[in-house]
């Protein structure tokens, strides 16, 4: 199966661009890259959920245009979800047979067929047992199957190790060694660069969007996969000289929240979170993605309640206050999503320029209203923040990615944010609208702002960062000193690897090696995998903010 | 930036037109098909539209109607969808003609406690569905047509003689006693021919003035309005979902209870079995096709009155008067189809000309003027590639 020149565009955003990719039958074949990089949208490509906007797929050597799914499945690809599709109130039998009741039936012979595939590559399914009976590695083994059970040669298998425990993922990787034996290709997406090692004969890297290079999993180690996947030669985001002052803007003690699993399971999202952010720093949140960053910001925003602990800005509890009231008491908010979080897409601009801050000058005055003063104001974020439209009247789906993104952070620094919520502020923008918020966010800085920053792009991370943590599962598990770290080993504390404070090889001596005093127990269920980056002295998990000596 | 205004302006009309061409283009064929004068029914019911008493009757219609409609287009700018008007509006006509029935004020406060009687009925009627979508996630489109037929239920059982209902002497008719003269509603005199139309149509226009200053000049009126375009980010920017479901509920329900009123107040005096029904949802068709914009209901909620009022003349002349019915039906099929695909080229349309206007540095002045040039080429680039995509969209 063989990829070329693959270009898919969304609406302000390239989300592949000129990917090649070459998969071996009976390989497995890891395609690795950062959150975002365009990994998911690929495989959309891959399953036929998506066309491409340019390129070529070639299956077998004979090229293919997948109109839907459907052709996808008819040459052979099925795909594993990463989120399961599933009927819970149906047997595994019925869940297998939906859909394809042509191939067997939907009797005694379908019943045969499963045992058998099971059997063949020891997936060990029970056909007539429920499915919300079954456990999660259960439920992705049934997904496989039916994915076999319609014919696939090829499987796409989207993060499928993010939903399970180690010996789990050991299993998966058994059955995944499994179907490569019997001739079957097996296309595996992840991020978690141990695993990608352990399972894969090939390794794709995917960065921004193109395919940056090829890996022999032999002949690569995890520092060398973790420098292709972040990539260094984009412009530095770098922030040298320190702003930060000793006055908390925010303070966040022992913050708790859970959630509900769809299988009524209660499990902590954010467990005893406690860090500060004075003025005039930044603090970065490190984490692969669903480690609680967005849980913590939305608990922080006031979309979720948390379930414990206290949020102080600039000492007044905010804990349990509405959204609108933390808005106006001064927090500013660059969504990750500013599709769904951060525009009215059919909207035009000034009215954008409203949302978030509908209660403060200059858009209303008392409960009115100001359009024209809202207007105004609109004309000066595009001209002041570089917004590139022909006017304020067309709407926010009309604006590219990055200018969108520029009408945002305008908007929340129009109204002199004590604190900014800046999550992924430069996904999906273009190189120079990257740099230009980079600029305003350390500009803001410069005058006192405190800025919380989560971001999947490391560079970014350590660049803009006076400080830098780790979220790993829903706790703050590391923190290190971006002015040593270097992303490979904060990729790693990102997997759990590391925990405590983190330190630069060689770099002991003269600056912050001595800041964190007293051992503390980490998490040592994930400290056992320790490979490239060192643990020299756990620190405790409510750390004091550190004294940086810089 | 003025050719865009007036772009969106003539897209703003393409939407209902189109509608409007595909259905009488549709009813024409249905005329053809069963054999009748395809032509000959647009002329009677223009005709009979010539005549100042229809035209009152098409006026008195169009304020229920309008009143219907606004109730219905508070929701669905909330992105609710409140198909229970007709509910609501039929129990708080009934409960406040009970109310009016029974007290005896001086002139304006009786009229302003029938109406405040309905509002409340109104909105404590639709308050029961918004109350069970924030608490229990009930879809208001199923509580509401639930509470349709509880409504109903409930009308009949009130009005019963042994409840509330009067029997008038010598009649098969229910009602629920006569309003004192002093709750009736003056009305506009057109002549002893023409007959009246009802005072309360004016309320009607003045609550459709305050409808669009709520909606386009208030506070809580962006909060409902960025609710409805998008819910997860009005949550982000403050707005309190739950809160603002249950308060747009009640206000369309409010609204709604008013649409019984011009009837109630100028005419009938009293709700009886015959009190027409049907209006709420005649309202949705209407807040349809005029896109929840105050204007445009006003004038569909004049074209269905035209409608209904014209076709009745059909009858002397041979034509079946449901002719209107279908046209109706197939206003709303068309209203759906017609303003999806304006929307879609609408949104590409802008964003070409967008990508266009920055290629040939339309952009508005920037205090970065270093290296405008090359960015601006990027994005054009990025504008084709979202009519690239808008296409797709619309393929799938």
């Amino acid at each position: 199966m063989e990829l070329h020149g693959i270009t898919k565009r969304f609406p302000g955003v390239v989300a592949n661009s000129d990917i090649h990719i070459t998969v071996h039958k009976g390989t497995v074949h890891a395609l690795c890259g950062e959150n975002g990089a365009g990994k998911s949208t690929l495989m959309k490509i891959l399953y036929g959920m998506q066309k491409p906007d340019e390129g070529t797929i070639t299956v077998d050597g004979v090229q293919a245009a997948f109109a839907g799914p459907a052709d996808a499945i008819a040459r052979g690809i099925g795909m594993v979800h990463q989120h399961f599709m599933l009927a819970d109130n149906f047997t595994v039998l019925e869940n297998v047979v939906l859909g394809a009741e042509n191939l067997y039936g939907i009797g005694s012979k379908a019943r045969k067929k499963i045992v058998e595939i099971s059997e063949a590559y020891g997936l060990g399914v029970r056909p007539d047992v429920l499915v919300e009976d079954l456990g999660v590695a259960d439920r992705q083994r049934v997904e496989i199957l039916k994915v076999l059970y319609r014919g696939a040669r090829i499987l796409i298998l989207d993060e499928p190790t993010a939903v399970l425990v180690p010996q789990e993922v050991d299993a998966l990787f058994e059955n995944l060694r499994e179907l490569k034996a019997e001739g079957l290709t097996v296309i595996f997406i992840s991020h978690k660069l141990g695993e990608v090692l352990s399972v894969a004969d090939e390794i794709t890297v995917i960065r921004r969007g193109t395919t940056v290079g090829t890996a022999d999993p032999a002949a690569t180690t995890s520092k060398q996969l973790a420098e292709l996947m972040v990539g260094s030669e984009l412009p530095s985001p770098e922030t040298r000289d320190s702003t930060v002052t000793d006055r908390p803007m925010l303070d966040v003690a022992g913050l708790r929240l859970t959630a509900t699993d769809p299988d009524g399971a209660i499990r902590d999202v954010l467990d005893d979170i406690t860090f500060t952010i004075h003025q005039g720093e930044v603090l970065g949140i490190a984490g692969v993605e669903g480690n609680g960053q967005t849980e913590l910001i939305e608990a922080l925003m006031g979309l979720r309640d948390p379930d414990g602990g206290a949020i102080t800005l600039d000492g007044a509890d905010i804990s349990h206050a509405p959204t609108r009231k933390r808005r106006e008491r001064g927090i500013g908010y660059v969504p990750e999503d500013r599709h769904r979080h951060g525009l009215l897409l059919e909207a035009p601009l000034w009215e954008n320029r409203i949302l978030g801050h509908v209660t403060e000058r200059p858009n209303s005055r008392g409960g009115l209203l100001s359009p024209r003063a809202a207007r105004e104001d609109t004309t000066r974020i595009v001209r002041e923040y570089d917004v590139r439209t022909p006017g304020i009247e067309v709407t926010a789906a009309s604006l590219s990615g990055g200018n969108q993104q520029k009408l945002i952070v305008g908007r929340e620094m129009s109204h002199a944010p004590k604190l900014l919520i800046a999550a992924h502020p430069t996904r999906g923008v273009d190189v120079g609208a990257q740099a230009q918020i980079w600029d305003q966010i350390r500009e803001a800085r410069r005058e006192g702002l405190a800025v919380l920053l989560v971001s999947a792009d490391l560079d970014e991370l350590i660049g803009l960062s006076d400080t830098l943590r780790v979220m790993y599962r829903g706790r703050l598990v590391a923190d290190a000193d971006p002015a040593t770290i270097t992303p490979e080993e904060l990729g790693s504390a990102m997997t759990g690897a590391a925990t405590g404070h983190l330190e630069a090889h060689g770099t002991e001596g003269s600056d912050g090696a001595d800041d964190a005093a007293a051992p503390a127990p980490g998490a040592p269920e994930a400290a056992e995998t320790t490979e490239t980056t060192e643990v020299p002295e756990p620190a405790p998990k409510a750390a004091p903010p550190k004294d940086d000596a810089r | 930036m003025k050719k865009l205004d007036k772009d969106r302006l003539i897209l703003g009309f393409a939407g209902p037109v189109l509608a409007l061409v595909v259905a009488i283009a549709l009813t024409t064929v249905v005329l053809y098909v069963s054999g009748s004068d395809p032509v000959e029914p647009y002329r009677i019911m223009f005709e009979s539209a010539t005549y100042v008493d229809i035209q009152v009757l098409i006026v008195n219609q169009a304020g229920t109607y309008y009143l219907a409609a606004l109730a219905v287009a508070i929701g669905f700018r909330m992105n609710l969808f409140n198909i229970g008007v007709d509910g609501q509006y039929r129990l708080a006509a009934m409960m406040a003609a009970l109310v009016g029935a029974s007290v005896d004020l001086p002139g304006p406060l009786q009229i302003a406690l029938i109406v405040i009687v309905a509002m409340l009925v109104g909105a404590f009627w639709s308050g029961i569905a918004g109350i069970l979508k924030t608490t229990r996630g009930v879809s208001e489109v199923v509580s509401t047509i639930m509470l349709n037929s509880i409504a109903t239920s409930l009308v009949a059982w009130l009005i019963l003689p042994k409840n509330f209902g009067v029997q008038p002497a010598g009649s098969n008719n229910l009602t629920t006693g006569d309003i004192p003269e002093s709750g009736w509603f003056p009305g506009l005199s057109m002549g002893a021919e023409a007959g009246e139309i009802y005072g309360f149509t004016f309320v009607a226009a003045a609550c459709g003035i305050l409808y669009w200053f709520v909606l386009g000049r208030t506070r809580f009126g962006f909060d409902l309005r960025a609710t409805g375009a998008s819910e997860s980010a009005a949550q982000a920017s403050g707005v309190d979902a739950k809160k603002m479901i249950l308060t747009s509920m009640l206000i369309s329900g409010g609204v709604a209870g008013l649409a019984g009123m011009p009837t109630l107040l100028g005419d009938t005096h009293t709700y009886s079995l015959d009190f027409p029904t049907g209006i709420g949802f005649t309202g949705i068709t209407i807040a349809l096709l005029g896109r929840n914009n105050p204007l445009g209901i006003a004038f569909s909620a004049l074209l269905i009155a035209f409608l209904d009022k014209t076709s009745a003349s059909l009858d002397q002349y041979g034509y079946e008067k449901e002719i209107a019915t279908i046209m109706q039906g197939l206003i709303v099929i068309s209203v759906v189809v017609s303003y999806e695909l304006v929307r879609r080229y609408g949104l590409r349309r802008q964003q070409q000309k967008v990508g266009e206007e920055l290629a040939a540095g339309g952009a508005l002045a920037t205090a970065h003027t270093a290296g405008r040039s090359d960015a601006d080429g990027d994005d054009r680039g990025d504008e084709n590639n979202n009519g690239k995509n808008q296409k797709e969209g619309a393929a799938l």
